[in-house]
């Protein structure tokens, strides 16, 4: 009943010249998509990925578990010195983390060209 | 869809994760009928979804034998949802989630449905079974017409 959540890497560089790994998940994100999420997060190599760029542009159902699955990304990324940021979530979204509080630990922008910008 | 009658919508969900879409979209469906902006319908399906996804993990403990029941209720200026399961209710309201602590890991990452239920509806109450196993969460969302309004 859940839409699978697809996740894949992509390898960028900021607009500052430094190398930024963005995640970019399709579908929801619930209680379903640990290895989409968590599995996508583990496959990037911690001594080399520092800074993480969440694309949630074709995600259109996030759930509280997928919001639990997103914290326990940060959470994980705190303990290994890496920075994640977020772009491309609807406003609802957008105000959804607010509120939880994700915002604190995760630097949300509009669109892939503005995050890579203020990287 | 005239802004004067009140219409009732009831169905039954599986105990399954993932049904809570169908309510979800059911609602979204309903509040865009009676007029409701684009904003309030977006909370209004995270509260209702969350309110399925308790009755299906806490409410009916993921027995598939067991359903889940949905009415909505919309009039002029209201709607109002009720989610019942087979469960006890809620005991006494979990605190507040708090961020720093999860991260620091003094606190579970998930546990934030109820949380996020209150923060985006008007009203909301978990009402205990009187018989001890049924119980219902009832949310009602408010049709707030300034945002269109100031825009003309």
């Amino acid at each position: 009943m859940q839409s699978e959540t697809k996740s894949r890497v992509d390898r960028l560089s900021s607009s500052q010249g430094y190398p930024v790994a963005v995640l970019r998940f399709e579908g929801d994100i619930a209680s379903t998509s640990k290895d989409a999420v968590l599995g996508a997060y583990h496959s990037l190599p911690k001594e080399t990925t520092k800074l993480i760029l969440l694309d949630f542009t074709g995600v259109e159902y996030i759930n509280s578990s997928g919001i639990a699955l997103i914290i326990q990304l940060l959470i994980e990324a705190s303990n290994s010195g890496q920075k994640v940021y977020a772009f491309g979530l609807s406003a609802h979204f957008t105000k959804v983390f607010t509120m939880v509080g994700i915002t604190k630990y995760a630097n949300l922008y509009p669109n892939q060209a503005q995050a890579l910008a203020a990287l | 869809m005239s802004e004067s009658k009140s219409a009732t919508v009831e169905m039954r969900l599986p105990t399954k994760l993932g049904y809570e879409k169908v309510a979800m979209s059911t609602a979204a469906s309903v509040a865009k009928l009676h007029g409701f902006p684009e904003d309030r319908i977006e909370d209004l399906k995270t509260a209702v979804a969350e309110a399925c996804i308790n009755a299906i993990e806490h409410g009916n403990r993921l027995d598939e034998k067991l359903s889940v029941g949905v009415v909505l209720k919309a009039d002029t200026d209201t709607l109002e949802v009720k989610v019942l399961d087979d469960g006890k209710g809620i005991g006494k309201q979990p605190p507040k989630p708090d961020i720093d602590r999860k991260m620091h890991g003094e606190e579970d990452p998930r546990g934030m449905g109820m949380f996020l239920i209150q923060a985006l509806v008007d009203e909301v109450e978990w009402v205990p079974g009187a018989d001890g196993k049924s119980s219902y969460v009832r949310l009602v969302i408010k049709l707030d017409k300034r945002p269109a309004e100031s825009a003309i």
